[in-house]
């Protein structure tokens, strides 16, 4: 599903994030992505949603050579990942239902589909209730929630999530990995970065470990 | 639209789907049109200013435009080809007036010369507008006999030669050049007319520069938008659609307003204009816009709308990248 092979990226201004990265994630695996802040976490998820070219080396998502897609072709990367932020990203000019039905505005599906499909993912983060709310009214919590609503509505085979509970307490971050998981059973390929070593103790799955932009053994 | 992608193209991705493109991009047209709606009612008062600001500018040249088109109505029914009257004196000798016929017939410079009777002039007069009633008044026929000399030389100092020459033969009462002052109101009207065209020029790049900076303004106010848009998969295409509707919407107002406005002031004149005309006789009005005139300019202000929100968009959203 994805797989690096010697990827660097340098910032223009010399910061050198990644170095020497190879690694690949086959389909309907569930992988985390450990280090520190500044380790290369962001950047690594990155490189694969095409938000940044590598310096050095290939990135292959689903076949596609990432690092070589043409701007326009970027879009249609997106619509087939869903992202997930740690700032979540959310649009509050609008409702919770609205911020989900993002991403369908922009597809094939009409307007009822749209909306089936936007309430579904609602209800598999337990957030029906509170489609008419403002994501201002949501928790922290409720608000990842959301996020993942709208990166899981178009119905991704790969879901990035860039520290996803890092503002969140104990119980939400469980609860957030859980959804994870649940999406994983259903066969998508899920990629957590995240700094809290004992999340990734609860949760025993392959492990990614970056330091200073390299991969540890 | 999807048509260059390769993702979607290649078909690897599952849950990719084909089939109705076209209505899909019907509905993403639809959808920036209601979106652009939504925001121009959400901002009203803003978009309103805008839309006078334009409104005015584009009143100007078209108000202009509808009044030489009134002007030039009114000329239009002038003879324009330079002609010069030889009228005869009443108690001409017969051998001086054929004198004059055969002189007529034989200079170059003439090309054509006919004789008006009297009895037809006066005929001629009544049928003029505001001289019925002066006509009517007379109990006898004040005009002399006379010839309307076409002639083939335009410019104004041969004519003046040529009426010179006239003057001197024994039948020749008087010589007039006609047309000449409906020849220099034409050419006046012309001169408006390129005067309102540079203005409206000039007005155009305001209005482009109007629109580009309200939408650059817009681009600002959505920026998340415009990132997470781009983030979730959204196209440029798709992103820039409802900015170039906003712009075109904007136009479209501003231009209903310029009509307005013309028709506003085109009424309060002509009132004015009407009954000065009256005291002269003559029936001329002040005509508004034609339909096809008034339709161009509605589609001229939207068409200079979308094209500023194309350079404001073309500038701007290239800047928005998610990081």
């Amino acid at each position: 599903m994805i797989s690096f092979s010697g990827v660097a990226k340098r910032y223009p201004g010399g910061q050198e994030a990644l170095r020497g990265v190879s690694f690949a994630i086959e389909a309907g695996e569930f992988a985390f992505i450990a280090g520190h802040s500044g380790a290369g976490k962001s950047t690594l998820l990155k490189l694969i949603a095409a938000i940044e070219r590598p310096s050095a080396g290939a990135v292959l998502v689903n076949g596609q050579n990432v690092g070589a897609l043409k701007r326009a072709a970027v879009p249609y990367l997106r619509r087939n990942l869903g992202l997930v932020f740690q700032d979540q990203k959310l649009l509050y000019d609008r409702s919770v239902f609205d911020n989900v039905l993002l991403p369908l505005s922009f597809g094939e599906l009409g307007s009822r589909e749209a909306a089936r499909r936007a309430r579904a993912a609602l209800e598999k983060v337990g957030l029906s209730a509170r489609e008419k709310a403002n994501p201002v009214q949501l928790s922290g919590g409720e608000q990842q929630r959301l996020a993942i609503a709208r990166a899981v509505v178009n119905r991704p085979a790969l879901l990035l999530a860039d520290e996803p509970t890092a503002n969140l307490d104990a119980e939400s971050a469980a609860k957030i990995l859980e959804i994870f998981a649940a999406f994983n059973q259903v066969g998508v390929t899920v990629l957590v970065s995240t700094h809290d070593e004992a999340l990734i103790g609860r949760f025993a799955r392959k492990v990614l470990r970056l330091a200073h932009g390299t991969l540890a053994a | 639209m999807r048509g260059r992608c390769c993702a979607s193209r290649t078909g690897r991705w599952p849950h990719e789907r084909r089939g109705g493109v076209l209505i899909a991009w019907l509905r993403h047209h639809r959808r920036a049109l209601a979106a652009a709606l939504a925001k121009f009612s959400a901002q009203r008062s803003a978009a309103l200013l805008n839309a006078l600001v334009i409104g005015i500018a584009l009143a100007l040249p078209a108000g202009g435009y509808a009044l030489v088109s009134s002007l030039r109505a009114l000329v239009g029914s002038v003879p324009l080809e330079p002609a010069l009257t030889v009228f005869l004196r009443a108690e001409a000798k017969r051998a001086d007036i054929e004198a004059l016929a055969q002189r007529l017939k034989s200079d170059p410079r003439v090309r054509e010369a006919t004789f008006v009777p009297r009895e037809q002039a006066l005929k001629e007069l009544q049928a003029t507008e505001g001289l019925a009633e002066v006509v009517a008044a007379l109990n006898r026929n004040p005009l002399p006999d006379a010839y309307v000399v076409r002639p083939r030389v335009r410019e104004s100092a041969a004519l003046e030669e040529l009426a010179g020459d006239l003057r001197t033969l024994p039948a020749v009462g008087h010589v007039q050049a006609d047309a000449a002052w409906a020849r220099r109101l034409a050419a006046l009207a012309s001169t408006a007319r390129l005067a309102i065209g540079l203005l409206a020029l000039v007005l155009a790049f305001g209005l482009v520069a109007i629109t580009f900076n309200t939408i650059r303004l817009q681009i600002v106010t959505q920026r998340d938008e415009i990132e997470i848009s781009k983030l979730v998969g959204a196209t440029d295409a798709f992103i820039r659609r409802p900015f170039y509707y906003l712009g075109a919407l904007q136009g479209l107002a501003g231009g209903a307003l310029a009509l307005l406005l013309v028709w506003g002031g085109l009424a309060a004149l002509d009132r004015g204009v009407a009954e000065v005309a009256a005291s002269y006789g003559s029936s001329f009005r002040l005509a508004f816009l034609g339909a096809g005139d008034a339709l161009a300019v509605l589609a001229f202000a939207s068409a200079l709308g979308w094209f500023g929100a194309w350079l404001s968009v073309s500038k701007y959203l290239l800047e928005i990248e998610p990081r």
